[in-house]
């Protein structure tokens, strides 16, 4: 994989995503979700993606944006209905993407997987509920298990606090959420970071997320913080 | 042995967070549930020593931020914004929910629709045809700490029983809940049967005509 690049706008960042990707897309409700990555990819005009996030998108921003203009064919996450995730709800209801529920902890693992070349995994969540239709069983010590299978992105779009310029990452408190995990799980990772620091300014016993897993490196123009519960 | 405290109403679900609180052990690593659980962080004494995790990867999380503290990189499982207590310490989803299903969190508590006396859980799907499924890291929560317990009041508002002999709601996990706390009792579940430790404005014997699990 080649060395990561700095690019000067997000709409370089997110340039070649094609039609039918599947993209991972960072984020735990608002926090640590990519929103300019979303708002440049569409404008990159990218349709019939699988999206695999946590959640299916808040209010009308970030990724409910991306759902709004209709370039999602089908949702993977673990938590799509929330109390403003109403972009999604009437999509879903209306036909217009489908929907696969995992288990968040089996979401990041099924990444983790994907990431770090493991081929499936026996994990107990989900034994003997509606979520473990059609999955292999195996007993394993007396405990039973369900067979998992990695989840791979040809794209991840997460958000970093700092980059340096070979892609090192450090994040800032649960904004980190699935951000490491993804990164390591996409044949392209594109980051937007709050910063882009000098090579050498990052304490190198504090990367997260070290720069052989990041591709695509954008300072975002803006930031849209929006807290909720505050409006 | 059943404790019966006749000389009160049934507990609100303010009051459950206490009783709650008071029977987690010192210096234990815990996750609440959404919902009501939440409220059981009001009640635990800070020289308890004990270390609320929250799956979206933080250990050592504070109460809910206030005006100027509310930062939009630091919330809970809920997307409310907390704070930070002093040795918390943030790590990503496959690493918060490795410790979950490694057995390394000491006690969770959930909300629920149904608990069977055999410890099944149902919290995720009504399971209404319409519904948009949604699970989160209920099924990771419910098999994942060592002691799982329940919290919900024991009836439903028409008055049908929450702790029930099969859950009739899509399950969550299976035989994974050791004790249910609701409003009227107490109870022990699991797969060596069913035991009542507490009741609340209510005697032993009406709660257990009033539930029909005892023969």
């Amino acid at each position: 994989m080649a060395r990561a690049t700095v690019l000067g706008t997000t709409d370089e960042a997110v340039a070649g995503i094609e039609d039918g990707s599947t993209v991972l897309v960072g984020g735990f409700g608002l926090a640590g979700m990519p929103f300019d990555l979303i708002d440049a990819l569409i404008r990159q005009g990218a349709g019939d993606l699988t999206v695999v996030a946590n959640n299916a998108g808040n209010g009308e921003v970030g990724l409910a944006a991306l759902l709004k203009a209709g370039r999602v064919r089908k949702m993977i996450c673990s938590f799509p209905r929330q109390a403003d995730s109403y972009v999604f709800d009437g999509l879903y209801r209306a036909g217009k993407v489908e929907l696969e529920v995992v288990p968040q902890g089996n979401l990041a693992e099924r990444m983790r997987a994907a990431g770090a070349g493991i081929g499936g995994f026996y994990c107990p969540t989900a034994v003997g509920t509606p979520l473990a239709e059609n999955k292999e069983v195996r007993r394993i010590d007396g405990r039973d298990y369900l067979l998992e299978y990695p989840i791979r992105g040809d794209y991840a779009l997460i958000s970093a606090d700092k980059a340096d310029p070979v892609g090192n990452l450090v994040y800032r408190k649960t904004a980190r959420n699935f951000g490491p995990v993804m990164a390591t799980a996409a044949t392209t990772t594109i980051v937007q970071v709050n910063e882009v620091v000098e090579l050498g300014d990052l304490d190198p016993d504090s990367v997260i997320t070290p720069g052989i897993h990041v591709d695509r490196i954008v300072q975002a123009e803006t930031r849209h913080y929006t807290v909720q519960g505050t409006r | 042995m059943t404790t019966q405290h006749l000389d009160r109403e049934p507990l609100t679900m303010d009051e459950l967070a206490a009783v709650i609180a008071r029977d987690i052990p010192a210096g234990s690593f815990v996750n609440l549930g959404i919902g009501h659980p939440t409220k059981i962080a009001d009640h635990l004494p800070e020289d308890l020593g004990v270390v609320l995790h929250t799956e979206n990867g933080m250990l050592g999380m504070g109460p809910r931020a206030e005006d100027d503290a509310m930062d939009a990189d630091l919330t809970n499982a809920g997307k409310v914004p907390v704070t930070e207590l002093p040795g918390a310490s943030y790590f990503h989803h496959a690493d918060s929910f490795a410790m979950m299903r490694g057995g390394h969190l000491d006690v969770c508590v959930l909300g629920a629709y149904q608990v069977a006396v055999t410890g099944d859980i149902a919290n995720w799907h009504t399971g209404r045809p319409g519904d948009i499924p949604a699970v989160g890291g209920a099924m990771d929560l419910a098999i994942g700490a060592r002691n799982v317990y329940a919290m919900m009041t024991l009836f439903t508002k028409s008055g049908a029983p929450k702790l029930v002999p099969a859950c009739t709601y899509p399950l969550t996990g299976v035989g994974c809940v050791s004790r249910v706390y609701t409003d009227f009792g107490v109870f022990d579940v699991g797969p060596s049967g069913m035991g009542l430790r507490e009741t609340y404005g209510v005697t032993e014997a009406d709660l257990r005509a009033r539930l029909g699990l005892w023969t």
